[in-house]
């Protein structure tokens, strides 16, 4: 075994991954500033265009940096990675530049969110002010994963830490809004879960039909718009494009 | 006009397979490609061509192909029962195909991922810069009987006739691997006894990942429920809930809440790839220091196999007469037996 098996608990953690991996950890639980500093730190290490990195990714508070082990050592990586982290605060680190907003229709309740009125409850809170809080606040794409282009977003306010079902739901819709532990998943796919269905957009966050097929980057921003089951369904029958009336602007 | 490889008859799983994307993981897509990359080196170095070219990667089962013009093909990955209009072709070999003849592949004998590539490669709508089909983001789809699949130009047209010893592969054995992202959060006692503990396939599996089979209680980090979804990298081997372990292959998710306890290193994944039910296997963690000084590069793979490559027969311009003879079933056998 590496020393690698005496794990630090202190944070940022920096740990090799396989023979071309090293991740940096920013904390054990998810936090915003965790996913912020994730983010940031990312975008520092992508703007450092360090010899030997082939790719960089985030998870919900780790950066995970990929890089040639014949072009560059593991040492040599680590050393470079240290520097750059530098005992800054991360999670104060302004997020990197080119992110975007979208303002993203979505009916919520009924028939196109079936789980409201139970999550709202979960969260104690009725089901007007749920509608108002998920189309009032702007949510961060937190990191995409488990499908491709499928975005986890957040985070929401502490009320909104509610749990997973016990059960699965056996399919959600592509285009729906889930909710659990201060987080929303936009499905890119139809697929069974166990977060509770409040709300559905006609918004592809994978579209394997166009030259750049992910519509979201991680650090984009959604906040969603108040449209009903009829607009929604409007939009679904009328729109080519995947976006499902969404429009976007960068952030500055 | 191009050249096309006719399916005829499409096995239950084939798909267009090359190295696969990178730099989508951010996206939430795992590079995905050939899950046996050796196979990949050694269908190159056999045709002469890149690396990067396309093949048809088939799991379990070949199919029956024709060509539309001459083409080259070779034939690498798990040994299938395999023959053109009627004459044994032998495998990790090259061949002319002429337009009209039929080649038939028949259930693997070892391993689960054969391979048949064509001179120029498989000429398919590349997507994000690679043909790899991933089926589970919806990216391409299985090859079906009927399909005309585009082959490149092939400059070679005229070398065909090699055959090389391909690496092994197909029988287990000892796995290196490397620390990963959870490998900490398994305390000591449970990490030697993973190194102690003989493993083998289950059928169970998908080019997503392996299960593995032992016996003995689970490999638990006492804390399985509570571990934040973290990135995950190909070769992973993934202890899920109830303990048991799985290695992700080339379609494995990009993040996930199962605790690893170690990843493959690279020069050993075709072993876990090829595995069958019941090929035993067992893990070693090496150090990063070993797994850089025993890492080949694949690219370094093909040019060490293209220099070995021999003629199949001392006039392969006959070959295809010669192949009609017995007298070839002696050379047949012989690889047969370097293969298993």
């Amino acid at each position: 075994m590496t020393d690698q098996a005496k794990q630090s608990k202190t944070f940022p953690r920096l740990q090799n991954v396989g023979l071309d991996g090293l991740l940096i950890t920013f904390a054990e639980r998810l936090s915003d500033g965790a996913n912020r500093a994730a983010l940031a730190f990312r975008g520092r290490v992508e703007a450092a265009d360090i010899e030997g990195i082939t790719e960089t990714t985030t998870s919900l508070a780790s950066t995970f940096v990929l890089f040639d082990p014949l072009k560059s050592d593991l040492d040599h990586i680590r050393a470079q990675l240290l520097a750059l982290l530098d005992g800054t605060d991360w999670a104060d680190v302004p997020l990197p530049q080119g992110r975007r907003l979208w303002r993203v229709p979505a009916a919520f309740g009924g028939t196109r969110g079936p789980q409201l009125d139970e999550a709202a409850k979960l969260a104690g809170i009725d089901r007007d002010r749920a509608i108002e809080e998920m189309t009032s606040t702007r949510v961060r794409v937190l990191t995409i994963g488990f499908a491709p282009g499928q975005p986890y977003l957040g985070t929401l306010p502490p009320h909104w830490n509610i749990p997973r079902q016990s059960g699965l739901t056996k399919q959600v819709p592509t285009g729906a809004i889930a909710v659990a532990i201060r987080q929303l998943v936009l499905f890119t796919a139809s697929t069974p879960t166990g977060w509770r269905m409040i709300g559905q957009t006609a918004f592809r966050g994978f579209r394997p039909d166009q030259d750049a097929p992910f519509t979201l980057g991680v650090g984009d921003e959604i906040l969603f718009a108040p449209i009903s089951e009829q607009e929604l369904t409007e939009i679904e029958n009328t729109d080519q494009t995947g976006l499902g009336g969404a429009t976007s602007e960068v952030i500055t | 006009m191009t050249a096309a490889l006719i399916v005829r008859r499409a096995g239950p799983a084939m798909t267009v397979q090359d190295l696969g994307r990178k730099g989508q993981l951010v996206y939430g897509l795992a590079a995905g490609g050939a899950a046996d990359r050796v196979a990949l080196a050694e269908g190159a170095a056999l045709l002469g061509q890149s690396l990067g070219l396309a093949a048809i990667e088939m799991a379990g089962m070949g199919g029956e192909f024709e060509a539309t013009q001459d083409i080259r093909i070779a034939l690498t990955g798990a040994p299938m029962k395999a023959d053109l209009d009627g004459a044994t072709v032998v495998w990790n070999a090259s061949y002319l195909m002429a337009a009209g003849q039929r080649l038939t592949l028949g259930a693997a004998r070892s391993g689960n991922y054969g391979y048949l590539h064509v001179g120029g490669g498989i000429d398919s709508k590349p997507f994000l810069a690679s043909r790899a089909a991933h089926l589970t983001a919806g990216i391409g789809k299985l090859i079906q009987s009927g399909d005309h699949l585009p082959v490149g130009t092939d400059p070679l047209l005229d070398q065909t006739g090699n055959v090389l010893i391909p690496q092994d592969r197909f029988s287990g054995g000892t796995v290196t691997v490397l620390p990963s992202v959870h490998t900490a959060h398994f305390p000591e006692d449970v990490r030697a006894r993973f190194e102690a503990t003989a493993f083998e396939r289950t059928p169970r599996g998908n080019r997503q990942g392996a299960e593995l089979a032992f016996e003995g209680p689970p490999f638990s980090t006492g804390e399985q429920l509570t571990i934040l979804s973290e990135c995950m990298t190909v070769g992973d081997i993934q202890m899920t809930g109830d303990g048991q372990p799985f290695v992700l292959l080339p379609e494995c998710q990009t993040v996930g809440g199962y605790p690893r306890i170690g990843t493959v290193t690279p020069g050993d994944f075709a072993k876990v790839a090829q595995a069958t039910p019941g090929t035993p296997l067992r893990f070693e963690f090496v150090t990063h220091e070993q797994a850089l000084a025993a890492h080949r590069p694949l690219e370094t793979l093909r040019a060490d196999m293209a220099r070995s490559v021999q003629p199949l027969i001392r006039d392969p311009h006959r070959m295809h007469d010669l192949l009609s003879y017995q007298l070839i079933s002696g050379a047949i056998t012989g690889w047969d037996h370097i293969e298993d």
